[in-house]
Parts: structure tokens; C-alpha cells; sequence
């Protein structure tokens, strides 16, 4: 093994990462060489310095105390909440079990032959994991333009397909700028729009689709369909705000393309 | 399961992995209160989804839902103190892979200071914080890290080297505070 290899997979080595057969050329090099060996003991040194103890930032007892009452509490509410939906042992009344079973195989059927599939848990990660890749330090644009002629044309030659871009600055939704991403490998357009202090990413790619509102890791989704193409909003804003946003990029869009 | 033992099976998952949840918290957001917030915010966050939690590693799901909400909180709170700068994605990519390397000797001696340690994490950046912190910290796999911070397995592992590098530079050339007063000046100007 070169030192250069050797160099580069000493973290891993570290970390126990390595699959024996590799991790024993690891060994046979170390003795050869010094400066792999200060390579080596410098990273376990700052390892073990970050470990210590006295680092560490354990939970104050007052917080788990805290989350102990808002959890029950929260539980509380759940349950008062959820009663309207499940009403008093209605699977002890065989005539309401009768019609609910009706209408459910009725929507069952209809949503298996009448609808696309709904968004399925993996592209509902996969969405909301691009939004939080896109909060990263400057990871959020790549081209940065309030003017969405000059966003549209940069997305020119990136894809092939014109993703709608609309600036919805004077309903209070600014264009801030676009991005390209991936999604389950396919590229897509990113526009990124703030609403006060909150980002939403639109995600559109082409396709047709039906609405669809999700709740992920405390991010709020809407789906819907804009001339031919699908679009995803994703944002941690309230679902009202979100919907709003939806329904006044599909309604400027529609707009504009009459005029 | 009912509401009753879904809850309490919930909030015992949740406790036992509350310290690594406000550590990783804490480091990421840089102080006390804030930490506690996105702690408690990403808790509610969890209890409301916890039926899209299909078993295996809570740990994993719940600190990912921690370091969601806290680069939520982060963003949030940068956009407020002015527009976002719209520079490019490889900024941060590709700093010192190959930079010096210090003694090992020199480098457990300054170890010692806590704050100098403390300060010196303080100053990487936030996603080479956040492997060093859930690699050292938690003892997590790079697998598993991967899979809270989104990334495939090979950048948590450049990610992690470029940290370690990064920091032995920052414990090695930074200034030793010589009492209490200097550390929390610089903790105040992290804020």
C-alpha cells in the first residue's frame, strides 16, 4: 500500500470502518512509515480530545422534566382530538361497521383504479432531506436572483425541460433564487422562495400528478400539478401558508401563460 | 397499542436518548436556550410523525429530526439578520485536505484545556461539527451518520477527516484563554 493510500483511508481505519483485509495492509504499512504514524496519532489525539469528558452537553434535568409534562400533555390533547374520527366503540354497532366497510372499499377501489399511487414514505424523505441539505451553510442556491427572468434561462441547458418560475414578491412569497437537485437520481429544478422568516423549496419536475398534503419530520408538504409539470412545495411553515403559496404559483402561472 | 402505552413507550424512547439529542442540539445551535427550544420543538416534532416510525433505530430517526429543526432554527435565524449571500456550493468543499499535521504530543497537552476544546469545536463548520460530534460523541457508525445527515457514507468519511484536520489547527493555533472571562467572550461571539 502507497503512503498516499494508505493516507487516505487512515480515518476509516480509525474509526473501524474497514474491512479486515484492508485494515491489515493499514497495519503492514504503519510500521514502514513515520509520517503516517503522526498522521494517525493526531487524529486519535483530537478524537480522544473531543470525547473527553467536559465536552459532552448532557440534558439539563429541568428540560427532561419539562418534555415529561409536554408529552402527556400533548397525549392528552391527541386523544380528546381524535374522538370526533373515532367515535365510541362504533365496531360494537354492526350497522355502522356495515356502511363505514361500504364507503371504505368504495374509496379503496376508487383510489386503486381512479388515482395515481400516492407519494410514497421514501420520496416523502428524500423531499424533505433536500429541503434540510438545502438549510446548510450555502448550500440553499445556485443561482441567486430575486428576477425570475433571470433564474428561468439559467435552468436552460441544466434540464431539459423549462420549469415553470414565477416571483410571488407582492403576495409576500420573494423570489429569492434556483437551484438544480436530485432526486431518486433524476435531476430536478429547486426554486427557493422565502415567506418572513421561513424557506420553502418548490421541487418541479415533468409529470402529472394529483394534490397531496404530507406531514414530515415537522415539515409540512403540498403537492399539486402545474401545466404538466409535478411540483412539490416543502417548507416548515404552517400548512395554511404553505397551500396558499401553492394555489397562488398555479393560479399566476395559469394567468400568465393567457396573457 | 393504545394511545396510553404508545405514549409512554414514546416518551421512554425519548428520554433515553435526550442527552445525545441536546448535545447534538447544543452544538449545533451554540447555546443554552436555543438548544433547549429545538430540543423541545423536535420532541413535539416526533411525537406527532412517531406512527411514520416504522420501528428499528429510534436514535437515528430522532436525531435526525433534531438536526432538522435545528438547521431549520439556524436558517431561520439567518435570514433575519439579513438576505442569505447567494455564493455557490462548493465554498467549504475543499479546505486543507492536505493540511499540517501537528504533534500528537502537543495536541494532548492542549486537550486538556476543556474550553480551548470547546472553543476550538465551536469554530469548525456546521457539518464537519456535526460528524466529529455524533462520531466522538455518540460512537455512531458512519452508516449511521450517513443516514441522520443525509449524505452517503463517503462523505461522512471525508467529512470526519477534514474535521480532525481542521481541528488540530484550530487547537494548536488558537489562543489559550488564560481565565474564564475570555472563553465566554468567545462563546458570546459565536452567538
Amino acid at each position: 500500500m502507497t503512503c498516499d493510500e494508505a493516507r487516505q483511508l487512515l480515518h476509516a481505519y480509525i474509526d473501524d470502518e474497514l474491512d479486515i483485509a484492508t485494515a491489515l495492509r493499514i497495519e503492514a504499512h504503519l510500521p514502514d512509515c513515520p509520517k503516517c504514524r503522526k498522521e494517525l496519532e493526531a487524529a486519535r489525539a483530537v478524537g480522544r480530545a473531543v470525547a473527553q469528558r467536559g465536552i459532552y452537553y448532557p440534558a439539563p434535568s429541568a428540560l427532561r422534566d419539562q418534555l415529561k409534562r409536554a408529552i402527556r400533555s400533548e397525549m392528552g390533547k391527541t386523544e380528546t382530538l381524535s374522538q370526533p374520527w373515532f367515535p365510541t366503540a362504533w365496531w360494537k354497532r354492526p350497522m355502522a361497521f356495515s356502511g363505514l366497510a361500504a364507503a371504505m372499499l368504495l374509496i379503496v377501489c376508487s383510489v386503486m383504479f381512479f388515482l395515481p399511487a400516492h407519494a410514497s414514505r421514501g420520496e416523502i424523505d428524500d423531499l424533505v432531506g433536500s429541503h434540510v441539505r438545502s438549510l446548510e451553510e450555502n448550500h440553499l442556491m445556485d443561482v441567486a436572483s430575486t428576477d425570475q427572468h433571470t433564474v428561468k434561462p439559467w435552468f436552460a441547458g441544466k434540464l431539459d425541460y423549462s420549469p415553470p418560475v414565477i416571483d410571488l414578491s407582492a403576495e409576500g412569497f420573494p423570489l429569492i433564487g434556483g437551484r438544480l437537485d436530485y432526486l431518486d437520481q433524476k435531476k430536478v429544478a429547486a426554486l427557493i422562495y422565502h415567506r418572513n422568516k421561513h424557506v420553502i423549496n418548490l421541487f418541479i419536475w415533468p409529470g402529472d400528478t394529483t394534490p397531496e398534503v404530507d406531514v414530515a419530520q415537522g415539515f409540512n408538504l403540498i403537492r399539486f400539478e402545474c401545466k404538466g409539470m409535478i411540483c412539490w412545495a416543502v417548507s416548515d411553515l404552517n400548512a395554511g401558508e404553505l397551500q396558499q403559496f401553492a394555489d397562488l404559483f398555479k393560479a399566476q402561472k395559469a394567468a400568465s401563460t393567457r396573457s | 397499542m393504545s394511545l396510553h402505552a404508545a405514549a409512554s413507550k414514546f416518551e421512554m424512547a425519548v428520554l433515553e436518548h435526550l442527552d445525545a439529542a441536546h448535545n447534538l442540539a447544543r452544538w449545533l445551535m451554540h447555546s443554552d436556550q436555543d438548544a433547549q427550544d429545538v430540543v423541545q420543538e423536535s420532541c413535539m416534532n416526533a411525537l406527532r410523525s412517531f406512527d411514520s416510525f416504522r420501528g428499528g433505530d429510534f436514535r437515528a430517526w430522532f436525531l435526525t429530526i433534531v438536526r432538522n429543526t435545528s438547521f431549520t432554527w439556524l436558517r431561520r435565524r439567518k435570514s433575519s439578520s439579513g438576505p442569505v449571500s447567494g455564493q455557490s456550493l462548493e465554498i467549504g468543499a475543499e479546505i486543507a485536505a492536505d493540511g499540517e499535521v501537528y504533534d500528537p504530543q502537543a495536541i494532548a497537552i492542549r486537550a486538556v484545556n476543556v474550553d480551548l476544546v470547546r472553543r476550538a469545536i465551536a469554530a469548525l463548520p456546521e457539518v464537519l461539527r456535526e460528524a466529529l460530534v455524533l462520531r466522538e460523541m455518540e460512537n455512531l457508525s458512519y452508516k449511521e451518520i450517513g443516514k441522520i445527515t443525509g449524505v452517503p457514507i463517503g462523505t461522512v468519511m471525508s467529512r470526519l477527516a477534514r474535521g480532525r484536520m481542521q481541528l488540530q489547527a484550530l487547537l494548536m493555533e488558537m489562543d489559550q484563554p488564560s481565565a474564564n472571562k475570555s472563553f465566554r467572550r468567545a462563546r458570546d461571539d459565536l452567538r
